[in-house]
């Protein structure tokens, strides 16, 4: 149930122009899994968030650049990913790196984000930030029917 | 992608029509448009949103920086004709607290 079937990667200039390209996927990607009306809307959201501070990052470092979105399509849940070190980068072993999921790496360090990544946290199920040479967010949204399953799932990876 | 504004005004207020997506890419331009219409002592500005499809952190930021500015001076913003997803937005972020939001009468929706 945890095996990402397909995986979609885009990549995009560092620049506020593009990211309602990026919604315009989420979309198509979202409602070909069933997701409601609602919950895309709330995605696109989180997503445009996660882009817009990653432009805005890539544009404080002076660096240009590009942000790479990447979506992990699961039998009952979706999982996005913001990346902007501008390199490519390995989506299983960038979430292995995650390992067992602890409180050490929060989205504050994040914060310029601001009302952003409250927005993030509050529409999305599952949120975490990976800090290296650049900054790498995953969110999760599970589909409606298995919500139920969603404390359960946590609790199981914590565990392992 | 991308959004458009019409402003008028009347005899007590200026109103101004939004239509589009705002996000990162559209707010400077809505910000560029709406700020300057600010600077008047007693101003009063009702936005109608519409025709708004799209309204993230950015947009919200723009929105704040006027109301800020029209109290400043005095005056006031009012937001109008927000769809559900819009008037959630505000609710979320706790800012239809301290703005003057008004639904649409039919409900909004899409």
């Amino acid at each position: 149930m945890n095996e990402v079937m397909d995986y979609i990667e885009m990549k995009i200039p560092a620049k506020p122009d593009y990211v309602g390209v990026i919604r315009l996927t989420l979309s198509g990607v979202a409602s070909r899994m069933g997701y409601t009306y609602e919950e895309i809307e709330d995605m696109k959201i989180a997503l445009s968030e996660a882009c817009t501070n990653a432009v805005q990052h890539a544009y404080q470092m002076d660096e240009g650049g590009e942000v790479i979105v990447g979506f992990g399509v699961y039998p009952n849940k979706l999982e996005m990913v913001v990346a902007d070190s501008g390199k490519s980068f390995d989506f299983i072993q960038t979430k292995n790196e995650l390992g067992p999921y602890t409180e050490s790496s929060t989205v504050e360090q994040l914060s310029e984000g601001g009302l952003g990544l409250f927005l993030i946290e509050t529409l999305m199920d599952e949120v975490r930030v990976l800090n290296h040479s650049g900054v790498t967010v995953f969110m999760v949204k599970y589909r409606s029917g298995e919500r139920d399953n969603h404390d359960t799932t946590i609790a199981n990876r914590e565990t392992n | 992608m991308n959004i458009y504004i019409d402003k008028h005004q009347n005899d007590r207020e200026i109103v101004v029509l939004v239509k589009g997506e705002i996000d990162a890419f559209t707010a400077p331009k809505l910000r560029e448009e709406l700020l300057p219409l600010a600077q008047g002592k007693n101003q009063l500005i009702t936005v109608n949103l519409k025709d708004v499809s799209y309204l993230d952190s950015t947009g919200l930021g723009v929105f704040v920086g006027l109301f800020k500015q029209l109290k400043n001076n005095d005056g006031d913003l009012r937001l109008i004709e927000l769809s559900d997803r819009l008037k959630r937005l505000f609710e979320i972020t706790g800012l239809s607290n301290i703005m003057n939001i008004c639904v649409n009468s039919e409900g909004g929706g899409r």
